[in-house]
């Protein structure tokens, strides 16, 4: 079927042409979720379309030391589950901090750590009595955590702050911070315990319009120093790393975006390459190898787990919504035999994936047992866990997690935004640029205009509600037609969303609330530097005594609570490859998070808007500020 | 007239003028110089492997030695040299300052055009631009705790590693009357700033206050009054060590202890020459000084200097004694150049960066 779809298809039978089925398309949607919002609802959800229900929402799983126990992270229902990993039977449950989002147990298996991402903080459960002992502090979104062998040290990975905390392991006592990739997220301890390897899932800051680069931080465990990184080019969303057991193969699951060329053409070459970067003794230099096939994409890979004896590897694919089965000696082999660079090869994972394993929605950790014949997979957005037999590569059980068992609208929309079946051979979903709902920090040529015509920044999905037009052009008059037509036309290439899913995506949109912002205090103060900024975001009169016409004040076109008036300016930002240089006043919500800045990404930083590319104050009369006073004005944005 | 009064008042008066030198001269000619350290200088340039031999600054991080010089940063490990430049996105050639975070191993650079930090081979710049850094000239560069002091061409400023705010000091917010900072020495009590033409500046961290030490004789070329207060307004560099601040200047060095000011200049000490580009404290009692016409070292009482010859250029050690004796030491090596940018330790190791090489002083036992 066509990107036009059923609606599309009635209105050409009807004699319409393809333009005009086009805008019956998105007409019709946005009537039926816009000016009808009941319909297309389901009936027993109508009063309350965007209800909040604690699913349990599975996110990573462990098993402990001797196996007797799986402990499942339930993310959303903020809590432990330990099940008893032979007869799955719940033994305790356990609630922790919000928005959980990675745990470990100490090498002893007497602790479990949780990390709090949404309030900051590490949850020391004790495995024994299996109870919270201890709620230690931690730096800005919290994600991962690891002991180190000794048990001295903790190790957190924080993905607001893009850093590693170092804490005694014994008091939660912080002693440094280490720098890492940026959104620092998942940390793994090599089997020797001598190093502990991070990634993150932002790129690092680089050239405008450049492939994007990342890191795999690797950390001295004995001194807590970063002792190297090991870069890794082209690659932006970096998530799960796993060694085997001998400690000479590492791998990490990552995601190869295409962002410097048109994405309008996902049949042509697709959007992303989904890959492994292997490193270790076994591997030598390290390698990126793919993972995706014509037609049998894995989107969204998360989770990497290497069979004890080396034989395997299994990657969770988040958005195809499968385990990867790589056999991992014909991949060694396959790579020693091809030096060349192969990562976007679509025919290369042939001749090394044995195996992909259908599973829940959205499957995300893993946890293989110790003799390897047994992988737990946590399916987050269908609260199952997966058992998979390794020697029949079959789903030999299923977990259900208990929970609420009406599916809401909410949770089908999430469920819509992190599958990659809506794309043409289901190559993405919304999540592969959106990571974790957020955003990726990349720019993007969407439209088919031509190479390098029209790009843009990606932008965050928090707090998006009530913020339309869409687009930076204001193009999309709300979300319904954003993620609708735009999407399906632009990104899909396939079939189109019914009337139903496509409300469930845009409940599920409306309903992203902006993270804590780690630059306000809880009761609204604010610092001195904060308040002097206000004061200039506020303010009607320049330095020199001149009045500031409204529309090149801050606070004009950044009014209200998410920093919008909604309306279309131009501040002279456009560039040569742009079509046109009015540009909707883009919303404020959770700025110090998303660089690069500017319709374009032009601007790496925040200083670069005013200090770059505002020489005519077109874009808010800042010419005027010392450079103190442009640094307090970005010490208020900073809190919005 | 031979006994007139007149002659005997001449009589007392040459006597007076003539008896220190008199009384200084008959020990010294019988005693040994003092014990004072000395080094096998073994001098790198490009010739073995130093990116440039214009070096300007250099920082010792356990058994790495940074070296900044005009053209990369360099790093000396495992016997082998490396280089570090703006394709490696350093902010730019000319490597000014270097500073080590020894809590993370991070090392910050000061450059001709921002701040640059090297972390694990990664090495991120900050700009006036990109940032909130207050110029892009970077003096001078400090580390304490989790804040980084960089001295500017236009002020001081601080960044909270942690949060990222940056803090900026100048005319409008201390009593800096020029912004021309060359030098920062950061420590979780006090912050001082070695100001070109405006003294040193003090930060207190605690009370956030700020207090200034000018040269009592204004902009006078003289000094009136010995040891009355900091030598003068034009201090290029400044160290803050056991509670002393030791601070350099183009026209000699100041030794401040909180409440009494002590002052070196070539006339009345070792130092052999009042043109100071570096200064090093050790501890109370001990500095180094980094010269345009040497490297000199002070014990508290007395002064080595170390250098090619002013005259030949050949290897020179000298020892000044209490008494003001200079006893030439037979050497054979000697830093790369008499003038002096940077100094950093290694155990009792001494590294230099001068305009002609990077030197490493082995200690030689006495």
């Amino acid at each position: 079927m066509s990107w036009l779809g059923q609606s599309g298809m009635r209105a050409r039978a009807a004699g319409f042409g393809p333009l005009a089925a086009a805008v019956f398309t998105v007409t019709l949607v946005f009537f039926t979720v816009a000016i009808f919002p009941g319909r297309g609802v389901r009936a027993d959800e109508r009063a309350n379309p965007a209800k909040e229900i604690d699913y349990a929402s599975p996110l990573e799983v462990l098993l402990s030391p001797d196996g007797a126990r799986l402990y499942v992270l339930c993310q959303q229902s903020e809590e432990v589950r330990v099940l008893d990993a032979a007869s799955y039977a719940v033994i305790k449950t356990i609630a922790v901090g919000r928005v959980p989002r990675g745990f470990s147990l100490s090498p002893d298996g007497a602790r479990l750590f949780v990390t709090n991402s949404w309030d900051d903080t590490i949850s020391v459960i004790d495995t024994g009595a299996q109870a919270v002992v201890a709620t230690w502090p931690v730096g800005a979104e919290p994600s991962s955590v690891v002991e180190d062998r000794s048990g001295k040290r903790l190790f957190v990975a924080n993905r607001i702050s893009s850093d590693v905390a170092v804490l005694d392991a014994q008091t939660g006592a912080e002693e440094k911070r280490l720098l890492a990739g940026r959104g620092s997220s998942y940390l793994m301890l090599s089997p020797d315990g001598s190093r502990i390897y991070g990634t993150h899932v932002y790129p690092n800051p680089s050239p405008h319009r450049t492939e994007p680069e990342s890191e795999i931080t690797v950390i001295d465990a004995a001194r807590a120093v970063v002792a190297d990184r090991m870069p890794l080019h082209a690659i932006a969303g970096v998530f799960h790393a796993a060694f085997s057991a001998d400690g000479r193969l590492g791998a990490v699951a990552e995601y190869h975006p295409k962002n410097l060329v048109p994405i309008a053409h996902l049949e042509h070459g697709g959007a992303f390459e989904d890959t492994l970067t292997l490193f270790g003794s076994d591997v030598g230099k390290p390698v990126e190898v793919p993972l995706d096939e014509l037609e049998r994409y894995a989107a969204m890979p998360f989770g990497v787990a290497i069979a004890p004896d080396k034989s395997r590897i299994y990657v969770t694919c988040g958005g195809s919504e499968m385990v990867l089965v790589i056999d991992a000696q014909r991949l060694l082999r396959f790579i020693h035999a091809h030096p060349a660079p192969f990562a976007l090869d679509l025919s290369a994972s042939s001749n090394y994936v044995v195996a992909r394993i259908p599973v829940g929605r959205n499957p995300r950790g893993l946890a293989l047992a110790r003799d390897g014949r047994k992988l737990f997979v946590a399916n987050r957005l269908d609260d199952t866990i997966s058992v998979i037999d390794t020697q029949t590569n079959r789903v030999a059980s299923t977990i259900q997690l208990a929970g609420p068992k009406n599916i809401t609208v909410l949770r089908r929309g999430e469920q819509t935004f992190y599958t990659a079946r809506q794309s043409f051979q289901g190559q993405i979903g919304c999540a592969s640029c959106h990571i974790d709902s957020t955003f990726d920090g990349l720019t993007w040529d969407l439209e088919p205009d031509g190479f390098g015509r029209d790009i843009v920044d990606n932008k965050m999905l928090e707090g998006v509600k009530g913020t339309e037009p869409y687009k930076w052009n204001g193009g999309n008059p709300n979300l319904p037609t954003e993620c609708g037509p735009r999407t399906e036309k632009y990104f899909w290439r396939s079939e189109q969303f019914d009337d139903l899913t496509l409300t469930d995506l845009v409940v599920y949109i409306r309903s992203l609330k902006p993270r804590p912002n780690r630059w306000r205090f809880p009761g609204g103060e604010m610092t001195p530097a904060q308040e002097r900024g206000e004061a200039l975001f506020t303010r009607a009169v320049d330095k020199f005594g001149k009045p500031i016409p409204e529309i090149n004040r801050c606070s004009y076109c950044h009014s209200g609570l998410k920093g919008t008036n909604q309306k279309l300016f131009d501040v002279g930002t456009r560039k040569p490859t742009d079509n046109s240089g009015v540009l909707k006043s883009a919303p404020l919500t959770a700025i110090a998070l998303t660089a690069p800045y500017l319709h374009d990404g032009s601007a790496r930083t925040l200083e670069e808007i005013w200090t770059v590319y505002n020489p005519e104050d077109k874009h808010g009369r800042t010419n005027d500020l010392t450079k103190d006073e442009l640094n307090d004005l970005i010490e208020y944005l900073r809190t919005r | 007239m031979k006994n007139s009064p007149l002659h005997c008042l001449l009589m007392i008066a040459v006597l007076l003028a003539v008896a220190p030198q008199l009384l200084q001269a008959a020990p010294a000619a019988s005693a040994a110089p003092p014990a004072m350290p000395r080094f096998r200088f073994e001098n790198f340039t490009t010739s073995n492997g130093l990116p440039d031999n214009h070096v300007y600054s250099v920082l010792v991080d356990g058994d790495r030695i940074w070296a900044g010089t005009d053209d990369g940063l360099a790093l000396y490990e495992g016997g082998k040299w490396k280089t570090y430049t703006t394709k490696d996105g350093l902010a730019h050639r000319a490597v000014l300052s270097l500073a080590l975070d020894k809590r993370t191993g991070d090392v910050w650079a000061g450059t001709m055009a921002g701040l640059s930090r090297i972390s694990g081979g990664r090495i991120d710049s900050f700009t006036q631009l990109n940032s909130g850094l207050s110029n892009d000239v970077v003096y001078g560069v400090s580390v304490e705790g989790e804040n980084v002091w960089v001295a500017t061409a236009a002020g001081a400023c601080r960044m909270n590693i942690r949060t990222g705010q940056w803090t900026l000091y100048n005319e409008r917010n201390t009593p800096m009357n020029e912004i021309w900072v060359y030098n920062v020495s950061a420590t979780p009590t006090k912050v001082y700033f070695a100001v070109w033409g405006s003294g040193v500046l003090e930060y207190d961290q605690k009370t956030g206050r700020w207090d200034k030490y000018d040269d009592p004789d204004g902009e006078n070329e003289m000094v009136l009054f010995r040891d009355q207060g900091l030598i003068h307004e034009i201090v290029t560099s400044v160290s803050y060590v056991d509670n002393i601040v030791w601070a350099a200047t183009y026209f000699g060095d100041s030794r401040y202890d909180g409440r009494y000011w002590h002052n070196f200049l070539t006339k009345d000490s070792g130092l052999p020459s009042n043109f100071t580009n570096t200064i090093k404290g050790v501890n109370a009692k001990r500095a180094w000084f980094g010269t345009d016409k040497g490297l000199a070292y002070y014990d508290g009482v007395n002064w080595a200097v170390y250098r090619p010859s002013l005259k030949d250029g050949k290897p020179e050690m000298t020892v000044r004694d209490a008494e003001g004796k200079v006893t030439p030491v037979a050497v054979t090596t000697a830093p790369a150049h008499n003038y002096v940018l940077g100094i950093d330790f290694q155990g009792d190791d001494i590294w230099v960066a001068t305009a002609k090489g990077l030197s490493h002083g082995i200690r030689q036992k006495q």
